[in-house]
């Protein structure tokens, strides 16, 4: 499946995707509330992109940005890169871990790290920070006066 | 860190169902690292385990935005701090591949020998360790009497045991030690002869055996589905070597088989690592007479620049696929840096595969996971 064939498939089904080609792999960018239907479409026939081997988030301090790379289990040739843009005051955002069960464990870890509200997921809490912990470290303006890491 | 009453519970008051909640670590010496398992008991039945990370929590992704492309690199060696020949291999990679520096092939050919050393170094502190945690003591000092030549081949060459640092972008940080190829050979040899050992200790031992046949069975749809790697996935059925789908470095012009097993159970996942050090081997042999003469470092700028952009690189580590996702807006330092250990994803699936078995089994998966704990808390 070439990158044009997928980005038809994908356009048929999520018509308001933009397309970003100018890295290594294809990007796909979506609206946050349509990410979880995309991701159900792309999980499943004929795409089958069965694996998600990272999730992330990236601040670029106007707006956060979810990261989700795909491939399939089946052809690891494929690889997509599915992102959607969030609001930096209120992040919310449909959990995908129906779908790919490693997202709970690196959903948790972007919700303590980055402030990410996942919406249906099970059990969010934090997973490596300590319970009382204040702030998102991973953000771009984060301020800790007595531990700041700056070198 | 946790409030008291999360961490203390009083052990001789049953919860609804009869259930006894116990705490596994952060101090045990089967977690191999401060691990932190909350187990919820029914009996000696597991009905839950949940995981409390963050006991050596160093914020590496936070650390490596304030360093440049040359500095950040040294910090991975502490994340999985047994295949960290592996983890700046990744990291150098990525580099190469967003600056386009050519690699000399004298230094493509020893990173790949040093990243087999390394995987082998990894897998016999695995066999020594699990067999331990399940009661065998012996394999122990025969697994170290072989790590230990590969640690000696690393301190001459790299000046290190541990914590190498010695792949850079662009190539090696200095050229191989001079008895490199004499050495290697020695271990080559002494590892064909006495792997016949383990085996006879540990593989056909009966005890062991019963330990770990049918334990903690993954099936190929949730590895899949829990991202799960390396050899973990592997002997479940799921093709997933990035020596094999992305080669890097010399890997393309050498002849291994990738190992899938289908079983799926602790022993399988035993199994797939003893037959993967005989592959390392296979690999080294093909590699340490053919060194290329030339270069061991090939022409960078004294200061590296990438380009905008986001870059992604993928290797495989001793544990599973390391990915290293780079976003760069053109400065000397990335804007955003994420690790995508395999430890992390693979002990995801350790409450899955555990539910329902018994407390003593929990010993054999979780040793056959092969979790390292600074690689899973970053």
């Amino acid at each position: 499946m070439t990158n044009e064939d997928i980005k038809t498939y994908i356009t048929t089904h999520t018509p308001e995707a933009t397309f970003d080609e100018t890295g290594e792999w294809l990007n796909i960018i979506v609206y946050p509330n349509q990410l979880k239907t995309l991701a159900t479409i792309l999980n499943g026939q004929p795409m089958q992109l069965d694996f998600l081997f990272c999730l992330t988030c990236v601040d670029y301090k106007t707006h956060l940005t979810m990261v989700y790379h795909l491939t399939s289990s089946k052809d690891r040739t494929i690889n997509i890169v599915l992102k959607a843009n969030l609001d930096r005051t209120q992040p919310l955002i449909e959990t995908v871990c129906d779908i790919w069960r490693t997202a709970e464990f690196h959903e948790r870890e972007v919700f303590e790290m980055f402030g990410v509200q996942f919406i249906n997921h099970p059990d969010l809490r934090k997973l490596i920070l300590e319970d009382g912990f204040k702030g998102y470290p991973l953000r771009k303006d984060f301020e800790d006066p007595i531990n700041m890491i700056k070198l | 860190m946790y409030n008291e009453t999360e961490i203390i519970k009083d052990t001789t008051e049953l919860g609804p169902d009869g259930e006894l909640v116990i705490n596994m670590g952060p101090q045990h010496p089967a977690t191999h690292g401060v691990l932190h398992l909350v187990v919820t008991l029914n009996g000696e039945t597991i009905k839950k385990i949940e995981p409390h990370l963050g006991y050596i929590h160093r914020s590496i992704e936070k650390m490596c935005e304030s360093l440049t492309y040359r500095q950040f690199i040294y910090v991975t060696s502490r994340m999985d701090y047994l295949s960290s020949h592996i983890n700046n291999t990744a990291c150098a990679l990525l580099v190469e591949k967003g600056m386009q520096i050519e690699v000399p092939e004298r230094a493509k050919v020893v990173r790949t020998i040093l990243n087999e050393l390394t995987r082998i170094a990894s897998h016999e502190l695995w066999i020594g360790a699990m067999a331990m945690d399940l009661g065998a003591f012996t394999p122990f000092f025969y697994a170290f009497r072989e790590r230990e030549m590969i640690t000696d081949i690393m301190e001459d060459t790299c000046g290190a045991r541990l914590t190498m640092n010695y792949i850079v972008p662009g190539g090696l940080m200095y050229d191989i030690h001079p008895e490199f190829q004499t050495k290697v050979k020695a271990f080559v040899k002494q590892f064909k002869e006495k792997v016949t050992e383990y085996e006879d200790l540990v593989t056909g031992n009966v005890i062991f055996q019963s330990r770990t046949k049918g334990i903690g069975v993954l099936t190929a749809e949730d590895a899949i589905s829990y991202g799960c790697t390396g050899p973990v996935a592997r002997a479940s059925g799921v093709k997933c070597d990035m020596r094999k789908i992305a080669p890097y470095d010399a890997y393309d012009r050498v002849e291994f088989d990738e190992i899938i097993e289908t079983d799926g159970d602790s022993f399988t996942r035993y199994l797939v690592r003893v037959k993967e050090m005989n592959q390392s081997i296979r690999i080294i042999e093909q590699l340490i007479d053919n060194i290329p003469e030339g270069e061991f470092v090939g022409k960078t700028k004294n200061v590296l620049k990438l380009a905008k952009g986001e870059f992604y690189q993928r290797v495989e580590t001793a544990r599973g696929e390391l990915g290293v996702y780079i976003v760069s807006e053109g400065g000397t330092t990335p804007h955003r840096i994420k690790f995508r250990s395999p430890g992390f994803s693979n002990l995801s699936v350790l409450d899955h595969i555990s539910k329902g078995s018994k407390i003593g089994d929990l010993m054999a998966t979780m040793g056959t996971l092969d979790l390292v704990i600074p690689d899973i808390d970053r």
